[in-house]
């Protein structure tokens, strides 16, 4: 990534960022010349007609009011806050007509987690792949409470709500990692809630486009599995050092007798996984709260067979799931 | 030596019970300076606490769920229990009536009542606390306050009930100011300090009636499940926010307008000299309070509201600026050949010009659309609210305290430490949070328990300013409590000032005046008449 920002602002890497950026310098410019000369007669005048330690009370000067000097103070703010508003005003308004050629991806903000659908039908999970120097229309919405879209190296930033769209765009102009914040507060894991726009060029977006419906060929479906952990985002809420998060860890997981929250307990196998994973709140593992979203209709059927394959190699123990024959069989038939 | 009278309000009667059941006005504000510096203490403790977490990026020693209700109920604790009170219902109740030669205010059981209110609405924040406490912002935003499973319903009906005190406040002070101001105060004769609880008490009793309604829905979709806000049962989460904004911007001007109030007292009594600008600031007081109530819409330039609404609010908002603008320089008008005393009112009165004017200054940014659209719901809008809210409300608060603590108590407080305290939160609070201007333009998101290792450095300097501000609030806490035992009288009138609290016994009589006060000449005029300080000519 590039070293442009300075010491307020990150680097602007969008058509807008600099329109914004010259806004932000002009306010600031502004405001240390009148925040110098308000202090400075403070300062002045403090030292200049400080009361004597050997003063005798005294009356003091009656001055209380000068037309031409408030005429003057109540003037030139107004003028200069009105050419912040018009010039705020035309940025903005770029920000928010959509050029008639944007490339449209839509964002869908839950509980926490970004996923992105292409026009052409693939699916992305915490990172949006855009084209460099094309402008992108982003169609949001929110499964459960507002989020909010936040590229600060755009300047772009957007509530994603429940049951409504919410659109803007952007337009990056160089090539590299932007990191992508939910800006509203949304409970546990919202700092957590990061993802990733990578700005590609035209030729390498084509082929991210065609390798989107990748579906693990050529793989180990246990590495396919490693690989959608952290694509899919399982990583943000579910651990696999043994440390508890939002959601119970994976290692050592599978074979194991959990306790749930109803009081009764059960045995980790393939089907509770898949359970877990199109139904998370069927069966809350005892200690943590119900908070999993479903990934119904984000994972196909190949994709929740890695995450299980994934799950079992996380077994440091792997004797437990040979000496069940049974077990082996089933996911045999799975592979 | 001065010495202290022999029957003052204090000790006119005797027993918890007297105290239970008064209705003079100055024992109600002392209740309530017990009451708020309670809660003040309890939401600086959360502040210290979070900022602790914040000392690295990962976790520290708390969880992000604690985390998440550590600043909701710093920021809930801070607002309505602490800040929107603090002014009117501590030093209003205690100075307003005096200042306008009253024996008391006009529905002095009311006012008793209001007290209560307040103790109730205080418990049912202290049950949501014990409860399983609460994980929304202050904000309460829907449909995530309607969702999240802690206890939302008990915090929101204690603001509801707050909201009725601040209600029953603001109507005594209308009425008295209207009704008992002594022979001789003209409108235009009366403290500026009047005039900004008059400004004040018509916004409480506009605009906390929204946040009522506002709250009791949020209450009712939770119950009874009758879809308001709620996308799941048909309702529009966007209405929330107009709904409780149209209520929260007033009340950032319920916080702030008292604050103002104090700074017009504090440079006068302590500079001598006639406050430059009477009718400007009084005017502008009245003009901030109605132009308060519509610029809501600005809290939302990122929700998705018309871009026409955008553009309405945007113009509205910089209207709201140039009155504030407009009082900081008539204050600086004020210095110019004044006779300025370095008291520690004095001191807190000049760092209020500093951080006021940098607080309002950073408003600027954030009226502006695009730039806003970059700023906001970062560590920017963080450090402008604190900025206008501590910087400018509480440290006027802090100066009032320092101001007419030798009225309330009849003693001084030691001067040499209020000084090196005020210093140590001046600097500490700049340190907290001038750093969070920084982070916030580079792109920090509020409401962040784990944070970007880059971030790093500005939120370990920014807690280190709150260590420093917490050593300053502690000194402030030993000597306030020290002085009421062995503080040295300070006599009638220890600033040398004009206003009408200043001319009677400190601490004052039962009933105020033995015989109704004359207003013979205006608040601040120093050019016409010289009051002896009562701590110097000893």
């Amino acid at each position: 990534m590039d070293t442009t920002g300075t010491f307020w602002m990150p680097p602007g890497n969008s058509t807008i960022a600099s329109e914004v950026d010259g806004l932000f310098y002009f306010i600031l410019y502004a405001s240390i010349i009148i925040f110098t000369i308000v202090i400075g007669l403070t300062t002045y005048f403090s030292i200049k007609y400080r009361r004597r330690a050997d003063a005798v009370a005294h009356k003091t000067d009656g001055l209380d009011h000068n037309l031409k000097l408030e005429i003057f103070w109540t003037a030139v703010p107004l003028i200069l806050v009105m050419i912040v508003f018009v010039w705020g005003f035309k940025t903005y308004m770029k920000i928010s007509v959509i050029p008639k050629d944007a490339y449209e991806i839509k964002v869908t903000g839950q509980k926490w987690f970004w996923s992105f659908d292409y026009p052409e039908g693939g699916n992305s999970v915490n990172e949006i792949v855009v084209p460099v120097n094309k402008p992108i229309k982003l169609l949001m919405d929110s499964k459960d409470v507002i989020h909010s879209f936040f590229v600060p190296e755009f300047r772009v930033k957007m509530d994603v709500l429940p049951n409504r769209y919410s659109i803007t765009w952007f337009e990056a102009t160089k090539v590299g990692d932007y990191t992508l914040y939910c800006a509203e507060f949304c409970g546990k894991g919202h700092s957590e809630m990061i993802g990733k726009v990578r700005v590609v060029t035209e030729e390498e977006f084509e082929k991210w486009s065609e390798d989107l419906a990748f579906s693990g060929e050529g793989m180990t479906l246990e590495d396919f599995g490693a690989k959608l952990y952290v694509s899919k985002a399982c990583i943000t809420c579910h651990k696999i050092d043994g440390s508890n998060s939002t959601g119970p860890p994976w290692n050592n997981l599978f074979g194991k007798e959990e306790k749930l929250s109803d009081g009764t307990s059960i045995i980790v196998d393939e089907n509770y996984i898949r359970e877990s994973i199109l139904n998370p709140m069927k069966k809350i593992t005892a200690g943590y709260q119900p908070v999993m979203p479903t990934f119904q209709g984000i994972l196909k059927d190949k994709q929740i067979d890695a995450l299980i394959a994934y799950i079992k190699s996380l077994q440091e123990d792997k004797s437990f799931i040979k000496d069940e024959s049974l077990q082996e069989d089933e996911s045999l038939k799975n592979e | 030596m001065n010495k202290m009278p022999e029957t003052h309000y204090l000790n006119c009667k005797k027993g918890i019970k007297s105290w239970l059941t008064t209705v003079d006005h100055k024992r109600i504000g002392i209740l309530y300076l017990l009451s708020i510096m309670f809660f003040f203490f309890v939401g600086g403790m959360f502040a210290v606490l979070l900022r602790l977490e914040l000392l690295t990026p990962d976790k520290l020693y708390i969880d992000s769920d604690m985390y998440n209700q550590f600043f909701t109920l710093h920021g809930a604790i801070m607002i309505f229990l602490f800040i929107i009170p603090a002014i009117p219902a501590i030093l209003g109740n205690f100075i307003l009536p005096i200042m306008i030669g009253a024996k008391d205010v006009a529905f002095p059981r009311l006012n008793l009542a209001s007290w209560y209110i307040y103790m109730v609405g205080a418990l049912f924040a202290v049950f949501s606390l014990v409860a399983g406490g609460v994980d929304t912002g202050w904000t309460f935003y829907t449909p995530y306050s309607t969702t999240t499973s802690t206890s939302v319903i008990s915090i929101t009906l204690g603001a509801f009930i707050l909201g009725f005190s601040s209600i029953c406040t603001g109507l005594n002070f209308i009425v008295t100011v209207h009704k008992l101001r002594s022979p001789g105060m003209t409108w235009f004769k009366m403290p500026l300090f009047v005039w900004g609880m008059y400004a004040t008490a018509l916004i409480q009793v506009l605009a906390a009636p929204v946040l009522g309604i506002t709250l009791l829905l949020l209450i009712i979709e939770r119950v009874v499940g009758i879809g308001i806000f709620d996308p799941a049962m048909g309702g529009d989460p966007v209405l929330y926010q107009h709904f409780f904004w149209f209520y929260s911007h007033p009340a950032v001007y319920i916080m702030i307008l008292p604050g103002m109030a104090i700074i017009s007292e504090m440079i006068t009594a302590h500079s001598h000299k006639k406050i430059f600008g009477y009718k400007a600031i009084a005017y502008s007081s009245l003009g901030i309070a109605f132009a308060s109530f519509i610029v809501w819409g600005h809290h939302m330039f990122t929700s998705g509201q018309s871009e026409l609404a955008a553009m309405i609010f945007s113009f509205l908002t910089f209207f709201v600026a140039i009155p504030s603008g407009i009082k900081v320089f008539n204050w600086v008008a004020t210095l110019y050949k004044g006779s300025i005393a370095f008291t520690t009112p004095m001191l807190y009165t000049l760092a209020f010009l500093f951080l006021f004017s940098i607080g309002g200054l950073t408003g600027i940014f954030l009226g502006a659309l695009s730039v806003d659209i970059h700023l906001h719901d970062t560590y920017f809008i963080v450090a402008h609210f604190h900025y206008v809210m501590v910087g400018g409300t509480v440290i006027a608060f802090l100066g009032g305290l320092h101001h007419w603590w030798p009225k309330m108590w009849g003693r001084m407080y030691n001067e040499t430490l209020a000084k090196i305290s005020c210093g140590l939160i001046f600097v500490g609070f700049n340190m907290t949070f001038f750093t969070q201007f920084i982070m916030g333009a580079q792109g920090m998101p509020r409401r962040y328990h784990l944070y970007d290792e880059a971030f790093r450095p500005f939120h370990a300097f920014s807690t280190y300013g709150s260590w420093v501000m917490a050593v300053g609030f502690c000194l402030m806490a030993y000597y306030l409590i020290r002085s009421l035992y062995n503080g040295k009288p300070a006599g009638n009138n220890p600033w040398g000032a004009l206003t009408h609290e200043w001319q009677i016994t400190s601490p004052p009589p039962e009933h105020n005046f033995e015989t109704i006060p004359i207003t013979d000449h205006g608040p601040y005029d120093y050019d016409k008449v010289v009051a002896k300080s009562t701590l110097t000519e000893n």
